[in-house]
């Protein structure tokens, strides 16, 4: 069932028997059970922990992602993701006691919390390991089987996935399968009882569309054009260095809600790339190219691509900061553009790379128009001390999730859900987000036979309906009215 | 609004568009005034929405008005009396390492939203959507079922007379119709009915990104533990009874499919039912509820002509075919490949099949699909917890029928098969939001380990940062800490 292609090709009859599998595992009810959940959980933590240093090398091997961000951006946060699931699991897994509606009287209610089943989790390649593990660890919370498909495009980390997790987790109940679009196609041709995918919104519709025909509730994390306005109203420094470190310090860019463009004012943009070409400077150094500090672009398809968004007639004389690469080493330099043309493909698609254009608009208010015309993204971004700015921002913007005067940050909050709206995604996760995102909540009435009514029963007359009349409407006295003649019957 | 030419749906949608960027939507005034109307409307125009049902569907009123308008008035009741509470933020727990950071989640109308109602309750399946639609400030395009044209063309002529015509719009006809709509992108699709069109709109709207919830429906299964119930037994025939031919003759999502029960109680069961309906209906046919329709009742018919059903058809199978109605009709052990077994009955048909002992019928349920709600008829507590943690189901009602649709703090969905999503009470209000993470940073605190370049230092302040340990933090900040050079520094 693991590392599938030592074995030959995954085909139908493969996804097929591995499904079969698991589901018997899972109608094994092992799954269920706390103590299940929290050894898995607690041996996912135990790996990330051991093999840490295995993790940061596959992470520099496929992204030439530094030591750091490896263990920030990934490490820290799947361990506290484990921690997290750890110490909430039991109270969330207890059934939760509603108040039972009056016209069910007597009677008591709760919502139970119970696994979908064997569910199917696709990964993404920029953070290879987060974006793998993470939803994993809300399905076996929910007490899940699941497979993980690793993202093809870091191959390093995909290996170390298939390798490590055998060794640590159990086997008969989640397991991993690697390959690329035949092998992902493939599973997404089985029956499962749920999908979870980071990627591309092109690849969420495919997704979306083979679990259409198994009626399979899916969750999409996708991405989009996340936009950071900056109004002179700020504390420029700090809010340069979060807007660079919410954009190159996060995998060169290539992250689902690193700020994708800046909008400002005509007036202050030229302090602000001032002050952000300062902070470039201290963070990667005056050759941001050979700086260790800085991540590649993933593989060479995707530096063509970025090459050709810069070079776009139009676009490469906005260039006001940058515009280096080194395609030997598949690095990209942090790159500034001001005010490309509007119909551009920089301005258009998702940039996921280090070029941020920044556009300018006469006051501050004028960028609203400009982020509603675009699809919702996974997220916004503000930088400004204005109140009546922010309150206006939150309220009208449309975006998976709002950050002010900070980027990236909300991610890290266990309490917010994370996740798109629109064509940024559809579901959330994180935290107990992530337990609910792979449950049922069953809704569970318990009746008795004290005091059975008997207008409820045919046959039925005038009286039954006005006193069915004022029972719905909590009508007292109409009720008692109804009632009286009524018990005769 | 009637159907087609598509230019007038285009003009329709368009003015939609417009009126949900206003912003009117948005505010409580306007979705508080659009639910009173609609309050009034199915107070002062009961006498034509009884009317309507009859027509359609030759209601009763009382069942009308039990299955119906009652339930309605009942949920705008609920919906206002919390709608203010459900629009607030919800504070979010945020670790004090981001202090003075503020976190909240803030619902947000998704935009454009569609309902598509089904025939059966055609005023309740598409009020009670639309009830949550507007309550959660989206504009709607609401479909009801062709398949009930008077109750169709009441809401076309009632709903502009009533509610605000520039956000809510009624769109009516057919299968062509809804193959149009389903070519737009929504915002939102809301659909009542069979997991076959349940699939075809899942697969329309994963073209679009598309959210959506099915509220579909399945073979609901009866559990009867004749034994543990004792004396209570007739009343939970009684039960039975109604949860199969109380509403509408069966023809409800929720309607008891099939039951289970011990072999040795099959007869006295049997018995204790058919007395039941003679005394609910008495002898004639006319007293039932009629089948919706020619095609529906030559459907149910034809479950019925399958030989290897007929025989085993103890109680009903008379027709009166120009009256549309089929009497109750149970049958006993039919096969289990018979049509009647594997597809949703939606009428008064009911088989019974004996099990030897009734744990098994656990075993029974989940080798078929995962039904919409699961009736477990028992007094044994073992019983009931085998029930609920080992069965699937959208939900399990114990000792009586039908009553969680009346439930506003219970969640109203399927799972699987069954369904997507939920609603009724504050479900209809998130089914229809979009759940905004929303952060507020303050540049109070600024620290400078989140930022590259990376030393050892930075390091070790993030690693005990995640592991939120302030004390660690402290001591590290004041240099009383020690930390590993791992960084090339």
């Amino acid at each position: 069932m693991m590392a599938d292609e030592k074995q030959g090709v995954f085909d139908t009859s493969r996804a097929e028997l591995l499904v079969k599998e698991l589901r018997e595992q899972f109608d094994s009810g092992k799954t269920k059970s706390y103590a299940w959940r929290v050894s898995q959980l607690k041996a996912i933590l135990k790996m990330v922990d051991e093999r840490e240093d295995e993790i940061v090398e596959a992470l520099r091997k496929d992204l030439s992602k530094p030591k750091a961000e490896a263990s920030m951006n990934e490490i820290y946060l799947l361990k506290s993701s484990c921690q997290c699931a750890l110490k909430g699991l039991k109270k969330w897994m207890k059934p939760k006691r509603v108040i039972p509606s009056i016209l069910a009287l007597p009677s008591s209610s709760e919502i139970v919390s119970e696994p979908l089943g064997v569910v199917l989790v696709i990964s993404a390649w920029n953070y290879p390991f987060l974006l793998s593990i993470d939803p994993v660890i809300g399905a076996i919370a929910a007490g899940n089987a699941v497979v993980l498909k690793p993202s093809e495009v870091a191959p390093v980390s995909s290996k170390l996935l298939a390798d490590l997790l055998p060794q640590y987790v159990d086997n008969s109940a989640i397991g991993v399968v690697e390959g690329g679009k035949h092998e992902t196609t493939v599973l997404l041709e089985q029956k499962w009882d749920k999908i979870f995918y980071t990627g591309n919104s092109r690849i969420g519709r495919i997704v979306m569309s083979a679990a259409a025909k198994h009626l399979t509730p899916v969750a999409l994390e996708l991405g989009g054009k996340c936009p950071a306005v900056v109004d002179s109203n700020v504390d420029l420094q700090v809010a340069a260095r979060r807007i660079v470190a919410g954009k190159w310090a996060c995998n060169n860019g290539q992250t689902c809600v690193d700020v994708d463009y800046v909008i400002t004012t005509k007036n202050f943009a030229p302090k602000l790339i001032d002050a952000l070409r300062v902070q470039l400077e201290r963070f990667f150094g005056e050759d941001p190219l050979n700086s260790k500090d800085m991540s590649r672009i993933i593989n060479l398809n995707h530096f063509t691509r970025l090459k050709k968004l810069l070079h776009e007639e139009g676009v490469s004389s906005k260039i006001v900061l940058g515009g280096h690469a080194d395609e030997e080493q598949l690095k990209m330099a942090p790159t500034i553009l001001l005010d490309p043309p509007e119909d551009s493909l920089v301005m258009k698609e998702e940039i996921f790379g280090p070029l941020l254009p920044i556009v300018t608009v006469d006051t501050v208010d004028d960028s609203f128009g400009l982020i509603l015309s675009k699809p919702k993204p996974l997220a916004a971004y503000l930088f400004t001390n204005d109140k009546k700015l922010k309150k206006k921002f939150v309220d009208t913007i449309s975006a998976g999730g709002v950050a002010i005067n900070d980027t990236l940050l909300h991610l890290t909050v266990s309490g917010l859900p994370f996740g798109g709206v629109g064509e940024s995604g559809i579901g959330a996760y994180h935290g107990k987000f992530s337990f609910d995102a792979f449950s049922h909540k069953k809704a569970v009435l318990y009746r008795c036979f004290f005091a059975d009514i008997p207008i409820r029963y045919p046959p039925y007359s005038a009286r039954k309906l006005s006193m069915f009349n004022a029972v719905t409407s909590l009508n007292l006295i109409g009720l008692i009215q109804a009632a009286i003649p009524c018990f005769k019957a | 609004m009637h159907s087609n030419p598509s230019s007038m749906e285009q003009t329709a949608i368009a003015e939609l568009n417009s009126t949900f960027i206003s912003g009117a939507t948005r505010t409580f005034q306007w979705r508080e005034t659009q639910l009173k109307s609609l309050l009034r409307l199915l107070t002062e125009k009961e006498a034509d929405c009884f009317h309507a049902l009859y027509q359609d569907l030759g209601k009763s009123k009382l069942e009308a008005f039990k299955d119906e308008v009652g339930p309605l008035k009942k949920s705008i009741d609920y919906t206002l009396t919390h709608l203010k509470g459900w629009m607030s933020p919800k504070k979010a727990g945020i670790n004090l390492l981001f202090f003075p950071a503020k976190g909240k989640t803030m619902p947000e109308p998704y935009g454009v939203v569609l309902v598509i109602a089904a025939w059966n309750l055609p005023l309740n399946l598409a009020l009670e959507p639309l009830i949550g639609a507007i309550a959660a400030g989206n504009v709607v395009v609401l479909k009801p079922s062709e398949l009930a044209p008077a109750t169709s063309s009441l809401l076309a002529e009632l709903i502009p007379q009533y509610l605000d015509i520039k956000a809510i719009k009624i769109v009516e006809g057919g299968v062509d119709v809804s193959q149009q709509l389903l070519q737009r992108k929504w915002d939102k699709i809301f659909y009542t009915g069979s997991a076959r069109v349940g699939k075809i709109i899942l697969a329309e709207a994963a073209k679009h990104l598309t959210p959506v919830a099915l509220e579909l429906g399945g073979k609901s299964p009866a559990i009867f533990d004749f034994q543990s119930l004792s004396s209570n037994v007739e009343v939970a025939v009684k039960r039975v009874a109604s949860g199969k031919w109380g509403t509408l003759v069966g023809q409800a999502c929720l309607a008891i499919d099939y039951l289970l029960v011990e072999e040795k109680f099959a007869s006295a069961l049997i018995d204790m039912l058919t007395k039941t309906i003679k005394k609910f209906y008495g002898e004639s046919l006319n007293k039932f509820s009629r089948v919706a329709s020619k095609r529906q009742l030559d459907r149910l018919q034809k479950l019925l002509k399958d030989p290897a059903v007929a025989d085993n058809i103890v109680y009903g199978g008379s027709v009166d075919k120009d009256a549309l109605i089929l009497e109750p009709t149970i049958l006993l052990n039919p096969p289990l490949d018979a049509d009647v077994m594997t597809e949703e009955i939606f009428g008064p048909i009911l088989p019974i099949i004996t099990l030897n002992n009734i744990s098994e019928s656990i075993g029974f349920i989940n080798s078929r699909p995962k039904p919409l709600v699961i009736y477990g008829f028992t007094n044994n507590k073992t019983l009931k917890r085998s029930i609920l943690n080992g069965t699937s189901s959208g939900g399990v009602l114990f000792n009586d029928v039908l009553l969680h649709f009346l439930c506003d703090e219970l969640p109203f969905g399927g799972v699987g098969s069954s369904g997507m999503g939920r609603y009724h009470g504050k479900y209809s209000f998130d089914t229809f939001s979009h759940e905004k993470a929303v952060l507020d940073a303050g540049y109070l605190v600024e620290l400078e380990a989140r930022y590259p370049p990376w030393n050892s230092f930075k390091m070790a302040f993030v690693r005990t940062a995640y592991k939120l340990d302030y004390i660690g933090l402290l001591l590290l900040l004041i240099g009383l800490k020690r930390y590993p050079k791992v960084h090339k520094d």
